[in-house]
């Protein structure tokens, strides 16, 4: 019994990180109706940058500050440079995009930083949280944070002009721009705001997995399992999606025989497979009527 | 005097299919304008090409200054808001959410949520649905959060892509009764345009008839439906 509320709770740790690459994958396809590959190689990215402040001494939580509004700002910097420009694209050229995004993030790492792995501090320590061995303070800070930030954007997406905006222009974009939204800027800020969540994800991972270039491709596997799952229409399914992933995994790694650390990737492909087979959906997506 | 909005030699295009052919009207101030023809006509063209939705050549001017260039949010930032063929309901979102998103371009923000309660002065039937989903409206209903929300943004010209489109006769009569008090009272300038032309000719002072993207008549609402000639051959009653 033990075991399991400590895997339990060991998963939504994960699945929180999950949430975050999920809800990053999900603002940004509600947006531009693509799945940004690359987005694990942002969170890394940035990730890296918050390693290189406290290399030169910034204190944790202003390196992680910094590292948000710097992402942010790379997020709308990305798609003002290459995604503007390949809004009216074909599919196929968009993907390529954001393979080529991927491909140049990723080495530009390994060339700054090179692909040895890096210890990356937790400001909450890993000692047992509150004393009790089934989580640890740095899982649980993992939600806390993970927590704190959902609801910042569910206020921000409920309550703020600019909210308000954003999702007008998510969902119908001539109608927006009939009320005077600048539809373009909403996608650039869509940008920015994932890549920030995204960092966030990296930052919180990082002392989990090390910090190496190739430290978010498993995970961002899991974030499109988790987006996939949830519906990637649905934000509040990305992170519900994201917390059952999460769990799942754990148990299904540790009570089925055989499933080691290596089987962990075909089976969060193998759930991709099933939810776009079963229920295309997701547990709360919608249908996506698209006018031709 | 100039027009509030002139336009001349207005031609639109969908890829190579030209839709308008050198369309000629005005519209002054004040004045509740509509402008009428049969499906396929292009009215509805005419209307998006104002609010360059469509690719399309000629001049068109707002209070004097030219729209040739401008985006489509920052021709209704200027104060023209326009009520889409469709509606184009947020059908997601509240309905309170639906005209917030109205002045959503206003710098005034303090007086928007009296502006709100003016709305549902206008349509009591709004205030009662407040929190429901847009989507749940019925059409009547719905057809009135378009233009609460057109009005929202405190407009100087308005135009209206078949208001009547869908409703009931007396939902409609509803709506244009509430049309022309807007047009009266608030100083909002309306071009509306209508394949039901009988009730649009009620209430508009001016009409213009157009077939197959050019105008082919124009004069005052009561010239129009006292000719019957014109009324038989392009306005079907
Ligand atoms: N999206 C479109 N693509 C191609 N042709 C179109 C499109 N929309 C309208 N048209 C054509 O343009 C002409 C005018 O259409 P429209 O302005 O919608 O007419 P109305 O609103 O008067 O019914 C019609 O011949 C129609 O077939
Ligand atoms: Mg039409």
């Amino acid at each position: 019994m033990e075991l399991f509320i400590n895997q339990v709770l060991a998963g939504i740790a994960t699945g929180a990180i999950y949430a975050c690459m999920a809800l990053a994958i999900v603002m940004i396809f509600q947006a531009i109706d693509h799945l940004n590959f690359a987005q694990g190689e942002m969170a890394m990215f940035s990730t890296f940058i918050a390693w290189q402040l406290m290399q030169w001494g910034v204190p944790y939580w202003w390196a992680f500050l910094l590292t948000l509004a710097i992402s942010f700002v790379a997020g709308i910097v990305i798609e003002r440079l290459l995604f503007k420009p390949l809004a009216k694209a074909p599919i196929l050229t968009n993907v390529a995009g954001f393979i080529a995004l991927y491909a140049i993030i990723n080495s530009v790492a390994g060339l700054i930083w090179d692909f040895t792995i890096k210890q990356f501090p937790s400001p909450f320590g890993s000692s047992p949280f509150l004393g009790s061995q089934l989580i640890s303070t740095h899982q649980a800070g993992m939600i806390g944070v993970t927590i704190a930030l959902l609801i910042a954007l569910f206020f921000f997406f409920r309550f703020t002009r600019i909210g308000l905006a954003m999702r007008a222009a998510a969902t119908l974009p001539e109608s927006a721009r009939l009320v005077g939204i600048n539809t373009s800027w909403m996608i650039a800020l869509g940008w920015g705001m994932a890549s920030a969540i995204g960092a966030i994800a990296g930052i919180l991972i990082a002392p989990v997995v090390f910090l190496e270039p190739n430290m978010m491709l498993g995970i961002l596997l899991y974030g499109f399992a988790a987006a996939v799952l949830g519906g990637l229409t649905s934000p509040l399914g990305a992170v519900i999606g994201g917390f059952l992933v999460g769990v799942f995994e754990n148990l299904v790694g540790t009570y089925i025989p055989g499933v080691g650390n290596e089987l962990k990737l075909p089976i969060a492909l193998a759930l991709i497979v099933i939810v776009l087979v079963v229920k295309p959906t997701g547990l709360m997506g919608h249908t996506v009527v698209k006018r031709v | 005097m100039t027009a509030m909005l002139d336009i001349k030699d207005l031609r639109a295009y969908y890829g190579q299919v030209q839709a308008l052919h050198g369309m000629e009207f005005h519209l002054s101030e004040g004045s509740m304008t509509t402008l009428l023809g049969a499906n396929g006509a292009g009215k509805t063209t005419t209307l998006r090409a104002i609010c360059n939705m469509v690719r399309s050549t000629g001049t068109i001017q707002f209070e004097g200054r030219p729209l040739t260039g401008k985006s489509t949010e920052n021709i209704v930032r200027l104060g023209i808001a326009h009520v889409p063929q469709g509606r184009g309901t947020f059908t997601t979102m509240t309905v309170e959410e639906n005209l917030q998103l109205g002045a959503i371009s206003r710098k005034d923000t303090k007086a928007i949520s009296s502006d709100i309660e003016r709305m549902y002065d206008h349509f009591p039937v709004l205030k009662q649905r407040h929190t429901q989903q847009a989507g749940t409206l019925s059409g009547g209903e719905q057809q009135m959060l378009a233009v609460a929300r057109a009005l929202m943004l405190r407009p100087r010209l308005m135009l209206l892509d078949e208001p009547s489109f869908g409703l009931a006769p007396l939902v409609v009569r509803d709506l244009f009764k509430i049309l022309g008090k807007i047009n009266r009272e608030d100083k909002v300038s309306i071009l509306v345009v209508e394949q039901n032309a009988q009730l649009a000719l009620e209430i508009a002072d001016k009409a213009y008839v157009i077939e197959t993207g050019r105008i082919v008549m124009s004069g005052t609402a009561s010239e129009i439906a006292s000719n019957e000639a014109v009324r038989k051959s392009y306005l079907g009653y």
